[in-house]
């Protein structure tokens, strides 16, 4: 029923609401995660994003999307954004925010680029760079649910100390295979120079197109752009490969 | 998903500046009570169909332009003003939203 489908969406319109920020934790030199209060947040799916906006005092506004890392059974939600140099509003979020501030949000909204529990093929997860976000939230709505869904992560990042969830991705959990992809800088004793995403990195790290996973390829527009191509390339069918670009 | 797909991409590659359908999801959430993003929709100028997750969502201040994946065309505008918003789907002849069962 598509009233179940999103949560949250139970036939109503969208309006903006009022979030506080309850946490900041730094992810990264470049990275925060932000935890939100929302009073009556209905829940979420692993996938989808909110919007948020800020409008400064002369009541000029502007808005961004934002994807969910927390789980999708989780009362708070956490976003994680990463700083874009000279952007408009990331920098704010990333280094302005304190606990206390507030935030304008709408969401949660999205149902195409989500993942059910319900879903048993296997999974195959690429993210380049803070495109893992959406990503990570599959993953620990999976380990949430006690779901034994085969999942295998690429994470195309430039150096080991620009990693996201670093810890929480080391400790890793059953059924999930990680593979890192550095682009600039690897570790001393990677087997794999470092470089961009390749058809063979795919092959090596995905699923056989046989398998019929579905894929869900999320990063800056280009990186999304050729990983889908590579994909397709390799065989998986242009509908089992879902895409979210960041921009 | 876009120069993917046979036919190839009409918009230039290196104009990486535009997102998935998917980033509609916020902004037409304001006008529809279910997710639209899902909707099948088809391409007036190409007759392509797919979910409108799959257009090319470009920002063109005050609104967005959604461009089929398939051949560039414009299938929707979405226009924010003070107190409405402006759906030009002239693009599409179709739009098929799953509701659920009756
Ligand atoms: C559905 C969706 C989900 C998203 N989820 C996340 C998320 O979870 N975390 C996150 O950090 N971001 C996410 N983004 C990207 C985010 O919405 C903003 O685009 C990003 O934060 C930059 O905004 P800005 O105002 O700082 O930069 P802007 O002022 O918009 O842009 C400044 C300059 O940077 C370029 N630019 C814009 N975005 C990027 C980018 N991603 N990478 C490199 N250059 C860029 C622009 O072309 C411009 O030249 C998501 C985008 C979408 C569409
Ligand atoms: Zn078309």
């Amino acid at each position: 029923m598509a009233r179940a489908a999103v949560p949250g969406r139970l036939g109503d319109r969208l309006r903006w609401r009022i979030a506080e920020v309850a946490g900041r934790r730094v992810e990264s030199a470049t990275a925060v995660t932000l935890t939100l209060e929302i009073p009556d947040w209905p829940g979420h799916l692993a996938g989808q994003h909110v919007d948020v906006r800020l409008t400064a005092e002369d009541g000029y506004s502007t808005q961004r999307s934002y994807s969910i890392a927390s789980a999708s059974n989780g009362r708070s939600l956490d976003l994680t954004v990463q700083r874009t140099s000279g952007g408009e509003v990331s920098p704010y979020l990333v280094d302005e925010l304190v606990p206390g501030d507030q935030l304008e949000l709408r969401g949660p909204v999205g149902g195409w680029f989500v993942w059910r529990q319900q879903q048993t093929e296997p999974v195959l997860l690429v993210a380049g760079g803070s495109g893992l976000v959406p990503l990570m939230c599959m993953i620990r709505t999976r380990e949430a649910a006690g779901s034994r869904t085969p999942f295998r992560l690429l994470y195309a990042v430039r150096s080991p100390s620009d990693l996201l969830y670093g810890s929480e991705l080391r400790q890793g959990a059953p059924g999930l295979d990680t593979t890192y992809l550095y682009s600039r800088e690897a570790l001393k004793d990677s087997a794999r120079p470092p470089g961009r995403i390749t058809p063979e990195d795919l092959a090596r790290g995905g699923w056989p197109p046989d398998f019929e996973p579905t894929c869900y390829v999320c990063g800056p527009t280009a990186f999304v752009e050729k990983t889908a191509a590579y994909l397709v390339l390799l065989g998986h069918a242009p509908e089992r490969v879902r895409t979210e670009r960041f921009g | 998903m876009t120069s993917v797909e046979p036919g190839g991409s009409e918009v230039n590659d290196t104009d990486a500046g535009y997102v998935d359908g998917n980033a509609l999801a916020g902004p037409l959430s304001e006008v529809f009570a279910v997710d639209v993003t899902t909707a099948t929709s088809r391409c007036a100028n190409c007759g392509c169909t797919g979910p409108l997750a799959r257009l090319r969502v470009y920002k063109h201040a005050p609104g967005l332009v959604a461009r089929c994946q398939q051949c560039g065309s414009v299938m929707l505008r979405a226009t924010r003003t003070r107190d409405a918003v402006w759906l030009d789907m002239s693009g599409a002849v179709s739009l098929a939203i799953p509701v659920g069962e009756t």
